[in-house]
């Protein structure tokens, strides 16, 4: 890590005690750029932290009540294309009262610049100091954005423990899939929001609204316990977490008779009734997704058993044909986009896919703009998508996702497919002129042997073969990416050991010689694939408690950051970090990964409701370990994961017989 | 199965050329070139304009760009030229252009191209650079030492490696101003165009050379204007004057 030693050397947390004017003595809400630009000189890329996008909104400070920075934990080529933070701060900017500014995670080289010269983590819009707002939402897709939310605080004058923060501290809200388990993050969080985000950001600010209006009556604790009695807010500090001699929970307690025992997940029922992004951000600077993006429906129902966004976000909900082509339309307009993304889950599971795929492909045939649909499904029909999508362009690489290389692991998995549909998938997409498939595998799943895995490699060879044959060419290209089980919280496989990291190497070679050794189809077969450590890692932080934190702030104070990115990540940095943290514990780091975990232990998050039965996940668990697969919901009969009754609802697919676009075509330059 | 080829789409041609003077201010400065060519592609398709395209299966947008001010830099004179497929008004080019680009990445001017040499008449540069907390006699001085200087050999990282080259012979014209405006000691400069251009950067080291001058804040620079150079007066000119002529 380059900067590590930088920091370490200045002494990170030192610096900080000294850092006693970071307002300059300028007033609440103020721009803090001109202190910023001087520094932007001497980093790299500086365009990701001045703003100025186009649709980028900056309200006068005074003409809010309630203030929002949103902040994306990531740098800003990952944190700007984000869709959850584009949809809360515009639905936050639409209320009159409210002002919303973004935020992202600033890298090393201007981190150690702010903290020489006093400049706090600011928001991109109007430069205004983090410390200033009312609330700061921090969107976690992954774990390994806990260190830079830390960073963050510190920069921004915060104290990273919430017990010490006072009235005048913003309150810090976490959100995202990684706040499906907050517990890690517990002690420097003060609120964490379950599931989507939009009507919660809005009764968050009412609350924050009122509780200001009235004068702050009762003090922080006072506005904590308004937000926690909702019984869709979780406060962590309100909760106390007491533990048996050998290291599992005991149980986890509301402190106070108001405070519910467990705390429920959000829904947004009608997704055409939040027709967002209205006007995305066009970033000036490069950013990983340079498209206008737009999410055809939400949720997925296929039960793969790993995976963790298809539990959590349940039950389906589709955003009408008509809706979908009016986000379109809207937003290319707003942003003059030359790409759209169609986004989900599962984008080929949407009813009318096919109809929403042919309309939008004829209308913008001829306007240079592209459309793509990232779908791994492993089906004729998916093949026949991407080549509506693909009609006279290039048709390059096509990706499906099997995930397991045995077909007794995809029943482990529930992946429901055979090594006959995917070489039938393959070969129609060869024949269809794509000459590149990649192929999207994982490596150590439950009840996994190295034999499971050796079998990637004859399907690759096979899908090569099938693939000469179909195209009568030698030039056809297969690339084989295997990425790292990580068990996660609300899924059948929470209860899941994690495979070691030495085991996931070992295996991954094993698959790598078996490719290359191939003189007929080795030099055909790419194989990609990342070791099992950084795994390890975010195990630890996904499945951990409230003891987890205290590895998270030594990682952090000795100088993990952007953990995310392997040239910053550092697996000893970690391993110290937690010989220490958890020095004179019952527990270490193989306790919370690779150990197994029974029925009756109380798992971390258990407190925390997704919707789902855990009687069904425990059978699920069950069903994967006697290899039973089970259906999708969305097209056959019910299978009692407990969302649906629990929300009063039903899978939300069409048809909406609605099959044409009502809209006029579009031309280049009309 | 056959390869695919490009499809045989009827590549309309570029009936019309326009010529965009633009800035480039506050904030915005920090972008780079590469920004402002996705930052105008899609001001352009949002603008509605009929822009033309190559033919192939990846056709690009038919836009020329002339050499830009570094990162960092800001600039009144930056000038691209856009291929179109049906005539536009040059004025109502300008104004949609303008509406469609952020704040900052603004459009100044916009002629119908009626000339073809162009390139070969952006000749100078005239560069102002503001020094937050330097003394003006202080600057005076440098820019003495080096107005004086025969020749001032900088360094700088190109493409092809570390080059070394004198900074003082396309220096034609340079200027310290005797007060401080808003806090600056302020510096102006008129650099003739050569093969390795000599860009305020290399100015600015050339000067910490011979005067040691070393800003405690990083000096913010500004392209005045770029064009021909009057050899009597060292006066930049305006290089889109002969498309405007009749
Ligand atoms: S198809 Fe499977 S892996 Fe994909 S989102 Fe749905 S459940 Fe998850």
């Amino acid at each position: 890590m380059i900067y590590a030693d930088a920091l370490i050397g200045a002494g990170p947390l030192a610096t900080l005690e000294c850092m006693t004017d970071l307002r300059a003595g300028r007033p609440i809400g103020a721009s803090h750029f001109d202190r910023l630009e001087p520094l932007l000189a001497h980093v790299a890329k500086p365009i990701q932290y001045v703003g100025g996008e186009v649709n980028a909104v900056t309200k006068e400070w005074d003409s809010a009540e309630v203030r929002w920075a949103l902040m994306y934990p990531d740098a800003y080529e990952v944190g700007a294309p984000n869709q959850g933070i584009q949809i809360l701060y515009e639905v936050l900017n639409e209320q009159q009262d409210i002002l919303a500014e973004r935020s992202y995670a600033v890298w090393p080289d201007l981190e150690e610049a702010m903290r020489a010269a006093a400049v706090p983590q600011f928001t991109v819009d109007g430069h205004r100091a983090l410390g200033d707002f009312d609330l700061i939402g921090i969107s976690f897709a992954t774990e390994l954005g806990y260190t830079n939310m830390l960073t963050a605080l510190d920069l921004a004058g915060i104290p990273v423990h919430a017990k010490d923060r006072d009235l005048d501290t913003p309150l810090v809200v976490a959100g995202g899939h990684a706040a499906f388990n907050p517990e890690p993050i517990a002690d420097f969080i003060d609120v964490a929001v379950l599931g989507d985000g939009e009507e919660a950001v809005l009764l968050i600010s009412g609350i924050v609204r009122q509780w200001k209006g009235e004068g702050r009556p009762g003090g922080r604790h006072e506005l904590l316990m308004r937000l926690a009695r909702t019984g869709s807010l979780y406060v962590p500090a309100l909760y106390e977490v007491t533990y048996l001699v050998d290291g599992r929970i005991q149980r986890v307690v509301p402190m106070h008779p108001e405070v519910p025992w467990r705390v429920a997940k959000h829904t947004l029922m009608d997704l055409d009734e939040w027709s967002y992004p209205k006007a995305p951000l066009v970033p000036l600077a490069e950013t990983v997704h340079e498209r206008m993006s737009v999410e055809i429906f939400r949720g997925c129902t296929r039960g793969c058993r790993f995976c963790q966004a298809g539990m959590i976000t349940r039950p389906v909900r589709e955003r009408s044909i008509t809706g979908v082509a009016e986000i379109v339309q809207r937003g290319l307009e707003a942003t003059g986009f030359e790409e759209v993304g169609l986004l989900s889950l599962s984008s080929a599971d949407h009813s009318e896919i096919g109809d929403i795929a042919k309309n939008l492909a004829d209308r913008y045939e001829d306007s240079q703009t592209s459309l793509s649909l990232p779908s791994t499904r492993v089906d004729a029909f998916n093949v026949d998508l991407a080549n509506e999508l693909s009609r006279g362009g290039r048709r390059s690489g096509l990706t499906f996702a099997p995930e397991g290389g045995s077909e007794r692991m995809r029943k482990v998995i529930n992946k429901q497919v055979t090594e006959e549909d995917l070489i039938r998938t393959v070969t129609t997409a060869y024949a269809s002129g794509w000459r590149h498939v990649k192929l999207y595998f994982m490596c150590g799943l439950p009840t996994e042997t190295d034999d499971d895995v050796l079998q990637i490699a004859s399907l690759a060879k096979e899908v090569i073969k099938a693939g000469r044959e179909i195209s009568g060419r030698r030039d056809i290209k297969c690339t084989v990416s295997i990425g790292g089980f990580v068990p996660k919280p609300h899924t059948p496989f929470q209860w899941a050991s994690q495979l070691d990291h030495e085991t996931t190497d070992a295996r991954l070679m094993k698959l790598k010689d078996a490719i290359r050794s191939d003189r007929e189809y080795g030099k055909a077969i790419g194989l990609r694939y990342h070791d099992g450590k950084p795994g390890i890692v975010e195990g630890l932080l996904s499945r951990g408690d409230r003891r987890v934190g205290r590895v998270i702030e030594t990682a952090w104070r000795a100088g993990a950051r952007f953990d995310g990115w392997s040239e910053h990540f550092s697996f000893d940095g970690w391993m110290a970090a937690a010989e220490d943290a958890f020095s004179g514990e019952v527990v270490d780091v193989d306790w919370f990964t690779t150990r197994e975990r029974e029925r009756t232990e109380v798992l971390p998050w258990d407190h925390l409701d997704s919707g789902l039965d855990s009687a069904w996940l425990w059978e699920d668990w069950q069903d994967a370990l006697d290899e039973v697969a089970v259906d999708d919901c969305r097209w056959t009969p019910c299978f009692d994961c407990g969302v649906c009754d629990q929300l009063g609802t039903e899978i939300q697919v069409g048809p909406t017989g609605v099959t044409t676009l009502p809209m006029p075509e579009v031309r280049a330059g009309g | 199965m056959a390869s695919r080829r490009p499809p045989d789409r009827d590549v309309a041609p570029v009936v019309q050329r326009i010529r965009i003077r633009h800035a480039r201010r506050g904030r915005l400065r920090f972008s780079s070139h590469r920004d402002f060519q996705r930052a105008l592609e899609r001001a352009i398709r949002r603008a509605g304009l009929p822009i033309a395209f190559s033919a192939g299966f990846s056709p690009h947008p038919k836009i020329s760009y002339a050499g830009s001010a570094p990162t960092g830099v800001a600039s009144e004179a930056e000038y691209v030229e856009i291929g179109l497929t049906s005539p536009r008004d040059p004025g109502q080019v300008q104004v949609a252009l303008d509406a469609a680009l952020p704040p900052g990445l603004d459009v100044l001017d916009a002629v119908e191209v009626r000339t073809s040499d162009f390139a070969q008449r952006l000749e100078a540069s005239w560069w102002r650079i503001e020094f937050p907390e330097v003394d003006p006699v202080a600057l005076a001085g440098a820019r003495d030492a080096f107005w004086a200087a025969g020749s001032v050999e900088v360094e700088r990282r190109t493409k092809s490696g570390l080059r070394r080259f004198d900074a003082r012979e396309p220096v034609v014209w340079l200027d310290a101003h005797p007060e401080q405006v808003g806090g600056c000691a302020i510096l102006e400069a008129v650099v003739r165009h050569v093969t390795l251009s000599v860009r305020p950067d290399d100015v600015l080291a050339a000067l910490r050379q011979v005067a040691d001058l070393e800003p405690p804040v990083p000096p913010r620079v500004t392209r005045l204007a770029q064009g021909p150079l009057d050899p009597a007066t060292y006066a930049v000119g305006d290089p889109l004057a002969p498309d405007r002529r009749d």
